[in-house]
Parts: structure tokens; C-alpha cells; sequence
């Protein structure tokens, strides 16, 4: 999976630079955040910029990070979802979950408040 | 007026790497149908989404991931009715225990909740040599 990590202080920013996040690559998406948890990376934005299309594995994926962030009083928060990738989250009401930003940039500002 | 019919037929390894190609496919059925009056990348997205999970249920629910065994699967149109079927050769599952949404803090389980959603029918029926999801979508 091309997964971009990168430290940004407030919080890590892992960008997901694939046109699919499905049952192929979700599972290495989950490994990777839980990676971050045990190093005490608690606080995530996922940026979904290149994503155009999810299925159930990863909002799967996404959801199993929100909940082992949220255990360690961390918070993972959305960036960047195309109109059919947001239109998922609203389907299966997980917009009521996540806090999803515009951009990764919005999203990290939001941890730093 | 001229309706075209569409048969696919394809046998991919029971594998996800897979899901991509069989999602492709159904995305590019959506752009080329002749009589498609509504939005045509709407229909792409949904028939990728539907064919990935109904696959990716069949790897991994119907088939136990065993990686030598395959996935048939065949799309059809006819009369302005898109019909899939997804083949199977394992034990089986139980569709109906899904077909309710999950909890939003549900990690698994939405596979089929999202197909049933998205297609007018859907039915899970024994073979010969395991079993069959088929799925119709009225396209007018």
C-alpha cells in the first residue's frame, strides 16, 4: 500500500496515496495505525484525497483506528473525501462518528486548538 | 428501439487482489450501457462497490480464503435489468443475519447491508457445488 506517514507534532498525518482502500489493502492501513498507537501516536488524520473509492473492509479499517485512538484519549480525524468516498460514510452513518475536514491542512489545525 | 444485451462471464482466483478488476468492470459496464438515463458515475461507483463486497464476502465468508479456490462471476443485462451472480464453491453464510445496517461502531459486517441498499434484489441460494448471491438492479 502507498501509505505516507509523517509526524506533524500535534498529530500524525498518514495520507493514502491509492485510488482503492478494499479488502486487498485495508488490512495493512489497520496494522500501520496500530504501529503508531504502540509507539503512542495517538492522535491520526487520515487524508482520503486520492481515494475514489471505499468499501465495508476499509471503512472497516478506519473505524477499528477511531476506536483504539479514542481508547488512548487520542482522536482519529478525515480529510479529503470525494463526493462518492463522503456519500459512503453517510450510507453506512459514520459521518456521525468521524470528524472529516476539507483538507489535511484543517484537520491538523483542529489538534492544535 | 434497439436494446443491446450484455453477458460477462469471468472466473478470477479467490484471492482480493482480484477485487479491483471485478470492480473495474462493473464501473465500465456503468459508462457503456446504451439506455441510461440517470448518473452514470453514481451507477459506476455502486456497481464497483457492489461487486468488490459481494466478492470480497465470497473470498472471505463463502470460500474460507483459501487462496486455490475461484470466484465465478457473471453480469448480465437484459430488458433493463442488471443481474449479478456471484459463485461460490464453500459452505456458505447467512446473508439474512446482515442485511440490517451495523452499528456505527461495528468494525465488520456491512458487506451486504450495502449491497441490499444499493440493488432492487438480492438472494442467496445452494448449487451443486457450493452457492450463489444473485442480485438485480432495475436500471430504469
Amino acid at each position: 500500500m502507498n501509505l505516507q506517514i509523517e509526524d506533524k507534532g500535534a498529530a500524525v498525518l498518514l495520507a493514502i496515496n491509492e485510488e482503492r482502500l478494499d479488502a486487498h489493502n485495508s488490512g495493512e492501513l489497520k496494522n500501520q495505525m496500530l504501529k503508531l498507537f504502540e509507539e503512542g501516536k495517538n492522535n491520526l488524520v487520515v487524508d482520503l484525497q486520492a481515494v475514489r473509492f471505499v468499501d465495508s473492509s476499509g471503512l472497516g479499517a478506519l473505524v477499528s483506528g477511531f476506536k483504539n485512538a479514542s481508547s488512548r484519549n487520542g482522536n482519529l480525524k478525515l480529510s479529503g473525501l470525494q463526493l462518492q468516498v463522503k456519500s459512503m460514510f453517510e450510507l453506512t452513518r459514520l459521518h456521525r462518528v468521524f470528524e472529516i475536514y476539507t483538507d489535511s491542512a484543517e484537520a491538523l489545525a483542529s489538534f492544535q486548538q | 428501439m434497439m436494446t443491446d444485451r450484455i453477458a460477462v462471464d469471468i472466473k478470477v482466483p479467490n484471492q482480493t487482489r482480484y477485487l479491483c478488476l471485478i470492480g473495474h468492470i462493473g464501473e465500465n459496464i456503468a459508462r457503456t450501457l446504451r439506455d441510461y438515463s440517470g448518473d452514470r458515475e453514481k451507477l459506476a461507483f455502486d456497481l464497483n462497490l457492489v461487486l468488490t463486497e459481494a466478492m470480497a464476502n465470497a473470498i472471505q465468508h463463502a470460500n474460507e480464503g483459501d487462496p486455490a479456490k475461484e470466484v465465478h462471476i457473471e453480469i448480465s443485462t437484459v430488458s433493463q435489468r442488471l443481474t449479478i451472480k456471484v459463485f461460490d464453491f464453500g459452505p456458505g453464510f447467512d446473508v439474512e443475519q446482515y442485511i440490517e445496517p451495523r452499528h456505527p461502531l461495528e468494525e465488520n459486517g456491512r458487506g451486504i447491508y450495502l449491497i441490499h441498499t444499493i440493488m432492487d434484489e438480492i438472494s442467496y441460494n445452494p448449487t451443486d457445488e457450493g452457492h450463489v448471491l444473485e442480485m438485480v438492479m432495475n436500471l430504469n
